[in-house]
């Protein structure tokens, strides 16, 4: 639907795109993490671009990853990034879409913040951290959303068991709903 | 003679006393508006920080009615995750419902393949629940702002459609009535019929009343316009779909610009706004609720006849007789509820319109019977992150029509 995008992505932004690929009619492009400040900069300000609306933010977490049906080697390894960042974006004007996916290792999960280049992603990054505890550098308010601040550990990841129960145990060293004050 | 205020009230008029002179001494207060405030329906919670009436600044805080949807989605199979996605938006499931469908269906390739009737079900279906949407949204916020009579004629016309969408499912509320492949059973006899009726009542009965007692209704409309208004630009930025983007004068629905199902062969028109503020977000939802009987009218003229289910073997549950009298259809029936529908590896992302905007579901499967990732982009949340700067310089009352006409259904918010 939208190769355009992705071609145009690869001309401008060749050493920035690991790989592009098109899945069910969804445009995917991975972005080196270093670069994707400029890639997505570059992405809404081009006229031919033109991406003026966010559309979603979640990550993927590889810990379990063993497709049914596809070869052993697309499972996940260790050596492999472990979550994967995907950004969804929207152009009203030229009605395509695109996903930027950016790949984050356990060791050190963090990446640019977006928030900057679209409102809207504010509240979703938030949901991120959250969920997956993925730290996005330069956000303006980057605490929790729908848990609360004396949380222990990321429940959306692999190895957080579903059934899993703790206790809210109310600690006073936490910045517990901060008022911005402005 | 001197003068009359200064004789009745021994000092000049109030008006030739400089204020800035007289200022009160002032300090910021904060206020907790909420969870348990009857304007915040009960699942959200801003903490406000004000100068008098004035909203300085609001931190809006939402997760009081998290269930872990995702997390729970992804230990379930994709049939068992129907019960959950009624819960989501709850006022108007139907679309939740096709919306989670239409994603696996996209993985499973089957887009395009579902009997007609099953589409134009899906459709019908989907429309009854954004009017439901909308009489409750608007008639809600008509109650908070003091008029009542209109909320309980809406109330009293969605209880009509939810007894129709109640014949079709079995149940008033989580209807879970749509099926990987095409919807759980035919609409009732003589359904139809009765829908149209209802359609005939809602109009002339209720919609024609309500908009008599609220368009021009000068408390109303105070309250409303001009309060809480946005801009196109930050309606793009911020990520906005639905009525609140098409007030804001984004001309942007799924329906018409990435339309699925039979939607590109109905003929209804999109209303857009000019100020984005919360009057045009009403009538925005008012004229969005006569759009919807306009497709409903036309749907019950053009259904064809036929099966509302996939025969897919792969998808589709056996019929019951065929389960209980054959060896074959037991063993599907069997696999099909213990092992659930194998979805072939990949990802992807399918939105529908609900009743709210842009409702997506991005699933990646790992081609077993439950999702590897689910996850519910649910457009409640996207725009209850605007409150915070929507409410900011407004008064403490403006609150409450900002917050309903942005109509955060805590299920799909909370997720």
């Amino acid at each position: 639907m939208s190769q355009k995008v992705l071609d145009a992505l690869l001309a401008k932004h060749g050493g920035a795109v690991v790989h592009t690929e098109s899945v069910h009619g969804d445009e995917v492009a991975w972005i080196a993490r270093d670069h994707l400040l400029a890639v997505a900069t570059w992405l809404r300000d081009e006229p031919t671009m033109a991406f003026d609306s966010p559309v979603f933010v979640t990550c993927i977490d590889r810990l379990d990853w063993r497709p049914v049906g596809l070869p052993p080697s697309a499972a996940w390894t260790e050596e492999r990034p472990r979550f994967e960042v995907c950004y969804q974006l929207r152009s009203s004007t030229h009605r395509h879409r695109v996903r930027l996916k950016i790949a984050v290792t356990e060791k050190d999960p963090h990446l640019p913040s977006l928030t900057g280049l679209w409102s809207g992603f504010n509240w979703q990054e938030r949901e991120t951290f959250d969920m997956y505890g993925i730290r996005f550098e330069g956000h303006p308010d980057l605490r929790r959303i729908y848990l609360y601040e004396e949380f222990v550990g990321y429940p959306l990841r692999k190895d957080y068991p579903k059934d899993k129960r703790q206790p809210l145990v109310r600690r006073d060293d936490l910045p517990v709903n901060p008022i911005r004050k402005s | 003679m001197a003068d009359l205020k200064q004789l009745v009230l021994g000092r000049r008029d109030i008006v030739d006393d400089s204020d800035a002179e007289h200022e009160l001494p002032h300090e910021f207060m904060t206020v907790n508006m909420g969870p348990s405030h009857p304007a915040m329906h009960g699942t959200v919670r801003i903490v406000l920080t004000v100068d008098g009436e004035k909203i300085v600044s609001g931190d809006v805080q939402p997760g009081y009615l998290h269930r872990c949807f995702e997390k729970e989605s992804e230990h379930a199979t994709y049939t068992q995750i129907f019960p959950y996605t009624d819960r989501l938006n709850y006022v108007s499931p139907m679309i939740n419902n096709v919306g989670f469908a239409m994603a696996v269906e996209k993985l499973l390739g089957l887009t395009g393949k579902l009997p007609e009737r099953a589409e134009w079900v899906r459709v019908i279906v989907s429309e009854v629940s954004r009017i439901t949407d909308h009489l409750t949204c608007v008639g809600a916020s008509a109650m908070e702002l003091g008029a009542f009579t209109p909320f309980l004629y809406f109330l009293k016309a969605r209880e009509w459609l939810y007894g129709l969408l109640e014949k079709v499912s079995g149940a008033r509320l989580t209807h879970s009535y749509v099926r990987i492949g095409g919807v759980n059973k035919d609409l009732p006899e003589g359904w139809l019929a009765e829908l149209e009726f209802n359609l005939d009542k809602l109009e002339r009965e209720v919609m024609v009343e309500c908009e008599a007692m609220l368009n021009n209704n000068k408390i109303f409309r105070d309250r409303m316009a001009g309060v809480g208004a946005m801009t196109r630009q930050e309606a793009l930025a911020s990520g906005c779909t639905g009525p609140i983007a098409r007030a804001a004068g984004v001309d942007y629905d799924v329906r018409k610009d990435y339309p699925y199902s039979v939607y590109p062969e109905l003929d209804f028109d999109v209303p857009v706004g000019t100020t984005g503020d919360c009057f045009d977000r009403y009538l925005v939802r008012i004229e969005e609720m006569k759009q919807s009987i306009r497709i409903l009218r036309q749907c019950i003229a053009r259904i064809p006849e036929g099966p509302v289910v996939i025969a897919d073997p792969r998808v589709a549950l056996p019929p019951k007789r065929d389960a209980y009298n054959t060896i074959e259809s037991m063993i599907r029936h069997f696999k099909h509820i213990v092992d659930g529908i194998r979805v072939p590896p990949g990802e992807t992302y399918s939105f529908v319109e609900g009743g709210n905007g842009e409702l997506g579901f991005f699933i990646l499967s790992d081609g077993t019977g439950r999702p590897y990732k689910l996850y519910c982009r649910s457009p409640s949340f996207v725009h209850l992150s605007t409150a915070s700067s929507l409410i900011t310089g407004h008064l403490i009352a403006d609150v409450v029509p900002i917050f309903g006409m942005i109509n955060m259904i805590g299920g799909e918010c909370d997720k």
